[in-house]
């Protein structure tokens, strides 16, 4: 179901989609390629490296550096209610990197490049329909998530 | 192998043309390019069209501007690489020349931004990233963009001001150009003063969507010394590509693209970056001109900041950038613009610039950047 991930969804059809399924669990998936090994975040399911279509997602801890952010105040179709919002670019602990808003657990005034993160799966709590994504917050953050097996 | 020239160019108003259809633009600067080449419409062997599909009603636009330029029979297409479909427009009419199968080849950058409404516009707006994993935060082309502003602060220690020096600098030299947007000189107290959009940028920081054309027609170089005295030689041509998403780029303080892209334009026209005399970069936010220099090795990497505070990208420096106001001033009519670079780099090794020509100038570049940075073309020109 992976109309579930974001806000806006522009791509609800995709050879990962269980991942907003492990996301509403409250599991953050990267993918590893089951023939290489080769792991990457955001995940995919078709290997950049030896092109085997052949993958598995693997949990990562979501321990993260920032790398870069900004805040938003001339908003796109669709987040013209959450403005102004910054959204932040982390290098993620596993390899990879990650795009998401910063939450509300950092002030504005404390967000430094380089600060450690931490990215926590989230709800739209407020909406009637189900809207998972991330957040960018403070390491040491934690959240609820649902018993082992009871994912897709 | 034979070389590529340009023989005429065409260069319309940019602005908010709401007194004009794309093709009207076209047609435009198209006629302007034909009166400077001095040659026959029918010498035209194809032409190709650059611009950016989805912001025109008319779908299949290369086939109502072939039409309304009067060029049927002759073959048409249109190349998209977002913000860089003018420079690969002429790239692929260049292969065609290059490649013996076209003689003369006109190439019409068009873009008419102004027909959606505003929702139409913020709704594309939110859809310029990789929208699987990105576009779904809400982010913009100057959010990206600012990400690579606040990145090069702090690796570098590049200021806010001398982001707005470049802006400082284009309007000044857009204030000569008479097919520029803007053609006012801003101070950087008002530019300093202007609203805030994605820090650090605030409106002054950013180019206008605009509507235009622009117009170069080609030759091989055995019709050229036939049909024209006022050549121009096309002899470094770099194209590259970069990852969508920047999640995966290498570094967010360059564009790997246009790295790569000069390299190769440099080497094919057998060129350094000190033998520049002139460019046209892509400065669709003021970062985007200092990460410029760079890539292009103007300067060091981390030292475009500087660069722009010592005044060396101004007439008289190491190398003029942006002498026709670049996209700030001229306002940025996507598929339009990188025709535009080469037609003012074409205007400069000629000589005809007026009062913002670089004097001497034998040497120039463009510098045409799609998207953030997916794509990048690089041209090497010489005036002999
Ligand atoms: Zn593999």
């Amino acid at each position: 179901m992976f109309k579930w991930f974001g806000k806006v969804n522009f791509s609800p059809y995709t050879k990962v989609s269980d991942f907003a399924q492990h996301l509403k669990d409250g599991r953050l998936m990267g993918s590893r390629c089951k023939k290489c090994g080769a792991t990457s975040f955001p995940p995919r399911a078709d290997c950049g490296k030896c092109l085997s279509g052949d993958f598995e997602f693997v949990e990562i801890s979501g321990k993260a550096v920032l790398h870069t952010y900004t805040k938003i105040v001339a908003a796109p179709t669709g987040f013209e209610d959450v403005v102004p919002y910054t959204v932040g670019v982390v290098d993620l602990k596993e390899g990879g990197r990650l795009l998401a808003w910063i939450g509300e657990s950092i002030a504005e005034k404390e967000i430094k490049i380089g600060m450690d993160l931490q990215v926590v799966p989230r709800i739209f709590e407020e909406l009637e329909e189900i809207k998972v994504y991330y957040s960018l917050e403070k390491p040491g953050t934690t959240w609820g998530r649902a018993s082992e097996g009871g994912a897709a | 192998m034979a070389r590529v020239v340009i023989i005429g160019i065409g260069h319309g108003v940019f602005g908010r043309r709401s007194d004009a259809t794309v093709q009207e633009l076209a047609f435009e600067a198209f006629r302007a390019a034909i009166e400077d080449a001095g040659i026959e419409r029918d010498l035209i062997d194809a032409s190709v069209i650059g611009s950016v599909p989805e912001y025109h009603k008319q779908r299949s636009l290369s086939g109502v501007v072939q039409e309304y330029l009067g060029l049927n029979p002759k073959p048409v297409w249109l190349t998209e690489v977002a913000c860089a479909s003018g420079s690969a427009a002429i790239r692929t009419a260049w292969m065609s020349i290059k490649a013996g199968v076209h003689k003369v080849v006109a190439v019409v950058g068009c873009q008419k931004m102004t027909e959606l409404t505003t929702p139409e516009i913020l709704a594309l707006m939110g859809r310029v990233g990789e929208v699987q994993w990105e576009s779904i935060f809400g982010t913009t082309f100057p959010a990206y963009y600012a990400m690579f502003a606040q990145r090069h602060m702090h690796e570098f220690g590049t200021t806010h001001e001398q982001m707005l020096q470049v802006a400082v600098k284009n309007h000044h030299y857009g204030s000569m150009n008479p097919c520029a947007l803007f053609q006012k000189e801003i101070t950087m107290e008002k530019a300093l003063a202007s609203e805030l959009v994605a820090t650090p940028f605030n409106v002054y920081d950013c180019c206008a969507n605009a509507d235009g054309a622009a117009c170069v027609i080609l030759a091989d170089e055995a019709t050229a010394k036939k049909l024209s005295k006022k050549t121009v030689w096309l002899d470094g041509m770099g194209a590259a590509t970069a990852s969508m998403s920047v999640l995966r780029r290498p570094d967010l303080v360059g564009l790997p693209s246009a790295q790569e892209a000069a390299r190769v334009a440099y080497a094919m026209a057998g060129v350094k970056a000190d033998d520049i005399n002139v460019a046209e970069v892509h400065d669709c936010f003021t970062i985007a001109e200092i990460m410029a220099y760079e890539d292009l090795g103007f300067c060091k990497r981390g030292e475009g900041g500087k660069f722009i505070e010592e005044r060396r990208t101004y007439i008289g420096g190491k190398v003029a950038v942006n002498v026709d106001g670049g996209l700030k001033s001229k306002g940025h009519p996507i598929g339009s613009t990188g025709v535009s670079m080469t037609v003012e780099i074409a205007k400069q090794l000629r000589g005809e610039a007026g009062e913002r020509q670089v004097p001497g100038a034998g040497v120039g570049l463009t510098h045409n950047v799609g998207g953030i940075g997916q794509y990048t073309f690089v041209q090497v020109l010489r005036r002999e």
